[in-house]
């Protein structure tokens, strides 16, 4: 019961209740979709980039409990950032969630991302929690049509 | 080898009647383990069954004292092996009351059965502009294999509509049949909705208009009796492993007129007669369906699956069965905001269900965090969940050693779900 209240924390489950940057942005080419296959978690990402940095960023969709709250957080850490300073970014979210669950985590940067790393116990849901942001990084590439998680 | 020869006679033991839940539970190992630290309650037996001791030492036995290839040795331990791999394809021909053994092929499961028929059959029979008639229930592995051949042969692809229960009206399914109907093939229990459809009907409906009918009854095998004869189909696919069997192993029963018309679905070795590099002659019945050495450990223990369920009784198993179900459909229905996905009036086994505002995959992780294992997902049935209108379902599968104690536990659990997501 504790890895279970350590995955869904108070901060996720509110973030699940009351997802941040829900809607959409209508004036802006970045936009990708993402699709869990296991789960049936769609995802619409949008990100307005102006001067390098992350003008303004939402999202649309239907998902679990971790990859709707992965989603929002992931929005909220972002706006305003540098764009050189988001893939950077994924990468520790990404180490962190894949990590042993016995290793130290390294949270330096990761702000209130860090709550995700509950997920660590939960291998299957490393999908869930990892699924905005391999869809942000489709938006930003500019790839047409749908990315998975497979 | 006298002792380990006479532990492979004895490994079935004598259970006790009436049906009693907790000595068959004892048959099966792996239920006596903690799961996240408590008593693991198993309910995804839709997705595979659990093994009882009888199966897993029958496998072991085989491997310790009679592994050979079959069909082809002339010393005595390759004569053995080959008799038990065809008692024990007799003993699966009489579970489900085929009329010949030689009706049975064995091939890898229910996947493979469909693929063999509609590949085969299909490159026989389909012409441009036939029609196959399947239902929107399908799983994924009724579906693919009938889009494939249609491409190959300018077949078109059919789907009978279901309604809002999950059940096929016969009416819809009706007006689809037409002369062009070449093949209606249809699963004998769903196992996204747990709906039974009315095969022996279907089969009449469909004969009528002089269709081939196949039945994916992966789902059905291990609850109810089969009786292929009964039911008049010309097919019938499962797989071992859904039964109580092994993994890897699984059944195509056909009509052997079709059978013998049909070209071989893979070339190899032990489906043939005679091979010269102008013309091979294809060996008889099953066994030209049966390229290349099969999993003989695995069919050896199906066959022992099936003389032990029969030792329980198919019927007492049903009926402890329903039971159950109608205890889980109780259970379920107390449970505020839960909606069950596919309510048709004949149905068994499975209960697909959602939660208001929790995602199915979400339920699936905290009930195991209680030990429970459920699945949850499109369950291979993606066109079924568009037609609910939900991305996913968490679903509850019964088994014969599933007990009231443990669907109790779901409803206790699913309690905590909802308190931890309000």
């Amino acid at each position: 019961m504790s890895e279970l209240r350590e995955l869904y924390q108070q901060v996720i489950l509110d973030h699940t209740k009351r997802p941040r940057n829900f809607r959409t942005i209508p004036d802006t080419a970045n936009v990708a979709e993402g699709f869990n296959r296991l789960c049936g978690d769609r995802i619409t990402l949008y990100i307005k980039v102006e001067n390098d940095r992350v003008a303004d960023i939402a999202f649309q969709g239907a998902g679990c409990a971790i990859s709707t709250a992965a989603a929002s957080m992931m929005t909220e850490a972002l706006k305003g950032r540098p764009l050189a300073e988001v893939e950077p970014l994924f990468k520790r979210f990404h180490a962190m969630v894949t990590s042993p669950p016995d290793q130290e985590v390294d949270d330096a940067d990761l702000g209130k991302l860090a709550v995700f790393a509950g997920v660590r116990e939960f291998p299957v849901r490393v999908k869930c929690a990892t699924l905005a942001w391999h869809t942000l990084k489709a938006a930003l590439d500019h790839k047409s049509g749908q990315v998975t998680t497979e | 080898m006298d002792t380990m020869l006479q532990t492979c006679a004895t490994v079935r033991g004598p259970l006790r009647r009436p049906y009693d839940v907790e000595a068959i539970r004892q048959q099966f190992p792996v239920l006596h383990q903690p799961a996240r630290g408590r008593a693991l309650v198993y309910l995804d037996n839709a997705a595979t069954t659990q093994k009882p001791r009888a199966v897993i030492d029958r496998l072991q036995c085989y491997y310790l004292c009679e592994n050979a290839n079959i069909h082809r040795g002339v010393y005595a331990l390759s004569q053995r092996a080959t008799d038990c791999f065809e008692n024990a394809r007799r003993r699966i021909a009489h579970y489900i009351n085929a009329p010949d053994p030689r009706q049975v092929i064995l091939t890898r499961g229910t996947t493979e059965s469909i693929n063999l028929v509609a590949s085969s059959l299909g490159r026989l029979i389909l012409r441009p502009g036939d029609e196959i008639l399947i239902t929107w229930m399908e799983h994924h592995s009724n579906i693919v294999p009938w889009q494939l051949i249609c491409q190959q042969t300018g077949a078109v692809l059919r789907v009978a509509p279901i309604n809002d229960r999950g059940e096929l009206p016969l009416e819809e399914f009706g007006r689809l049949l037409s002369d062009r109907t070449r093949i209606v093939s249809l699963a004998h229990l769903s196992n996204s909705l747990g709906t039974i459809n009315p095969v022996r009907q279907i089969a009449a409906m469909a004969h009528q208009r002089g269709a081939v009918v196949v039945v994916d009854g992966a789902q059905w095998v291990a609850h109810r009796k089969t009786d292929v004869q009964d039911l008049d189909v010309d097919f019938y696919a499962f797989s071992g492993h859904k039964l109580y069997g092994p993994t890897g192993v699984g059944v195509l029963y056909g009509r052997a007129e079709l059978l013998e018309r049909m070209p071989p679905y893979q070339g190899g070795g032990d489906m043939i007669s005679s091979v010269t590099f102008e013309k091979t002659t294809y060996n008889e019945l099953p066994h030209k369906f049966e390229a290349g050495t099969p999993n003989i450990a695995g069919a050896i223990g199906l066959g022992t699956a099936v003389d032990w369920i029969e030792e329980i009784g198919l019927d007492a198993i049903a009926a402890h069965e329903e039971e159950l179900y109608d205890h889980a459909t109780q259970v379920l229905g107390a449970v505020p905001g839960l909606r069950l996905i596919g309510t048709a009036a004949q149905r068994a086994s499975v209960l697909s269900f959602v939660l208001e505002h929790i995602h199915p995959h979400d339920i699936g992780t905290v009930l195991d965090s209680e030990g429970l294992a459920i699945r949850t997902g499109h369950h291979c049935c993606q066109p079924v969940m568009e037609r609910f209108g939900v991305p996913a379902t968490a679903r509850v599968s019964l088994a014969c050693y599933n007990t009231t104690a443990e669907i109790d536990a779901l409803g206790a659990a699913l309690g905590n779900v909802i308190r931890m997501f309000a």
